[in-house]
């Protein structure tokens, strides 16, 4: 069985004693931050990055995917706990995890929340394995055409799921790609854009882009919230759930790691999509949909699993197109970069101890996440009750570190604050900064294989959509505009806005 | 014409700004090749482009459409939370981890409208023993301890 071989070899690289470790600092490192309030994966991963730099690229991915599990957990308990979703994709979990909590019930929506995450963490680390290395077979495939096309499709994609207007998305995309092509041009060595700085000679940042946007944005944009920030953080009474919460659990945590192995795949899907859809299959096939909204368990097993899947099975398009799906990836695509990896099917076979380690790590996390998690929630919770004026210093210490320790160069702390700045402005204005990290990620990608698919088709733009020679290309592209088509008619984007507005 | 949806006004506003200085930019400065073998100019020029007309589809919306009211922007916590990212930055090689952790520290807590003096003074101590310990001794980080114009530091 080669699947089991492949899973062997990564369960040699992933049950070393650094990797272990790497994973259970991540994980808890992850967790202490997405704990806190208002702070979601993607600040969180941003935050961290700096520290795996020093490690080697796979111990470093390791870590960053437990940061990534972690902060996703962290975010969950918040949510239970004190009504404060932290993120997109915990925001179902509100609803039924805080009625949970208020009948005295926290402990067993967490657990639920635990173990529903551990079920779907497994059941996706097998998809991926499976399925990774089909899709990276296709990808190999893959020409300059095909590449460009299916960047379109996901950055589309990406758009779609951004709240608010769609046009202000893709405009943020476009200034993504821009602010990418920012640096020296690998084709021609022409500095762009760089007005004789020497350091933006290669390019900026993608930490401080990173960082500015998510970390110090958030940071601001709490402190401006004026409205008291003590929470009332709910007693833990029992912890393990009961025979009958089981019973009422196992069959959504089971359709909820379906549905959310499915949406994590597609691009710009993930996390935050599948909760959502979980939460409403649950509330359609539940025979007292009543309950829903009141504390019923199924509504934070079905989601929680759901969006731990998601978060899972986005890695697919990650590892095996080297195309991010959602902001967490691009981050994770940013690092595998930093640490000198082209990300793309050959990760696969150029990398296999990387590329099967991960997967592996991904079971361990999980697991970790149940061992780690249950007995410390005592310590979660005496972290929300820290008051967040004595947080902020600490975390805006942190980052600093983080950035300056990339080049020991004042510099990078200039371009955070200025990107920070910028996501101030953009967060008034309501143009969601993720989908702009997405663009600046594939910016460089998507000149490199526009530039050599026009060569080789020697000026004929038409190549992207000749179905005959290039059908996966004239697809993606397809797909793209169907997608936008959709998004534009009037009855979904109503039903769109709904689905933001519940927020 | 009266602005409509104010938020969009000015993000329309800001497309069109970076559009069009990127798509000048890259005209006036930038070689721009043929679509064949495409010059450093060629994509930046088509992307400014394109963001600058989003821009325009933007701004026209925000004149024909109503839209949510731009709330006001409070200078104090984006001005102090960004110098103490800068005073971190510039105050390290002249100044040393002490003074520009505790300097961003100081700078940072002020932003809250919390803010007292003897709690950020305690917050300041921990956060610097902190990055002492855990950059400089746990990580390695090579820093500078002490101040640039001290010769003997006594911080190891």
């Amino acid at each position: 069985m080669e699947l089991l071989d492949h899973l062997w070899l990564g369960a040699q690289v992933a049950f070393t004693l650094q990797n272990v470790l790497c994973c259970l600092v991540g994980a808890l490192l992850g967790t202490l931050i997405g704990v806190l309030p208002g702070i979601g994966p993607v600040p969180t991963v941003a935050m961290l990055l700096p520290i795996t730099f020093t490690l080697d690229p796979t111990a470093a991915l390791i870590m960053l995917a437990g940061i990534y599990y972690g902060a996703q957990y962290g975010g969950s308990t918040t949510a239970i706990l004190v009504n404060l979703p932290g993120e997109v994709s915990s925001v179902v979990t509100v609803l039924d995890g805080h009625q949970m909590a208020r009948q005295g019930r926290a402990g067993p929506a967490l657990a639920i929340a635990a173990i529903g995450s551990f079920v779907a963490g497994s059941i996706a680390t097998l998809i991926i394995a499976t399925a990774a290395p089909l899709l990276a077979g296709v990808a190999l495939e893959f020409g300059p055409a095909e590449y460009f096309s299916l960047m379109v499709l996901g950055l589309v994609a990406a758009t779609v799921l951004a709240r608010g207007s769609l046009v202000k998305a893709i405009a943020m995309v476009v200034l993504g790609l821009l602010l990418g092509l920012v640096g020296t041009d690998v084709n021609t060595g022409a500095l762009r854009f760089t007005f004789d700085i020497p350091e933006l000679a290669d390019g900026i940042g993608f930490v401080v882009v990173a960082m500015g946007i998510f970390g110090v944005t958030e940071i601001v944009s709490n402190l401006e919230r004026r409205e008291a920030r003590d929470v009332s953080v709910a007693k833990l009474a029992r912890l393990l759930p009961s025979l009958a919460d089981m019973k009422r659990s196992w069959a959504p945590i089971l359709r909820g790691t379906a549905l959310g192995s499915c949406l994590g795949i597609l691009p710009g899907g993930g996390a935050a999509l599948s909760s959502f859809a979980s939460y409403t299959v649950e509330k359609k096939v539940s025979k007292h949909p009543a309950r829903f909204g009141k504390g019923a368990i199924e509504g934070v097993a079905g989601p929680e699993s759901a969006n731990n899947a998601g978060a899972q099975t986005s890695f697919i398009p990650m590892l095996t197109l080297g195309i991010p799906g959602n902001p967490t990836m691009a981050l994770m695509i940013g690092a595998l970069m930093i640490q000198g990896i082209a990300p793309g099917p050959q990760v696969m076979t150029d990398q296999p101890q990387l590329f099967w380690g991960l997967i592996a790590s991904m079971w361990l996390g999980n697991a970790m996440l149940v061992v780690l998690n249950l007995p410390l929630i005592g310590m979660w919770i005496q972290l929300l009750r820290v008051p967040y004026r004595f947080l902020f210093p600490a975390i805006l210490v942190f980052m600093n570190v983080g950035v300056f320790s990339l080049s020991n160069n004042p510099w990078d702390c200039l371009m955070l604050s200025a990107f920070g700045l910028f996501g101030y402005v953009c967060v008034k204005l309501d143009c969601e900064p993720a989908p702009m990290i997405l663009g600046f990620i594939l910016g460089p990608l998507m000149e490199e294989n526009l530039r050599r698919a026009m060569l080789l088709s020697r000026g004929d733009a038409t190549v992207f959509l000749n179905p005959v020679e290039k059908p996966i290309s004239f697809g993606c592209l397809l797909a793209a505009l169907a997608l936008l088509a959709v998004i534009a008619l009037p009855n979904i984007r109503k039903r769109r806005e709904e689905v933001f507005v519940e927020e | 014409m009266r602005i409509r949806s104010p938020k969009d006004f000015w993000a329309g506003a800001m497309f069109i700004g970076f559009g069009a200085f990127f798509a000048v930019w890259s005209l006036a400065s930038y070689r721009m090749g043929s679509a064949v073998r495409m010059g450093p100019g060629y994509v930046p020029a088509l992307l400014g482009g394109l963001l600058a007309v989003l821009g325009l589809v933007v701004l026209a919306r925000s004149l024909a459409l109503d839209g949510p009211k731009l709330e006001p922007f409070r200078f104090k916590p984006l001005l102090l939370v960004s110098s103490s990212v800068l005073a971190y930055g510039y105050l390290m090689s002249p100044g040393g981890l002490v003074v520009a952790t505790a300097a961003a520290v100081i700078i940072g807590a002020s932003a809250s409208d919390e803010f007292k003096w003897k709690e950020t003074l305690v917050l300041t101590l921990v956060l610097v023993l902190l990055s002492w310990l855990v950059f400089v001794h746990g990580l390695m980080m090579p820093f500078p301890l002490c101040p640039a114009f001290v010769d003997n530091c006594p911080l190891r």
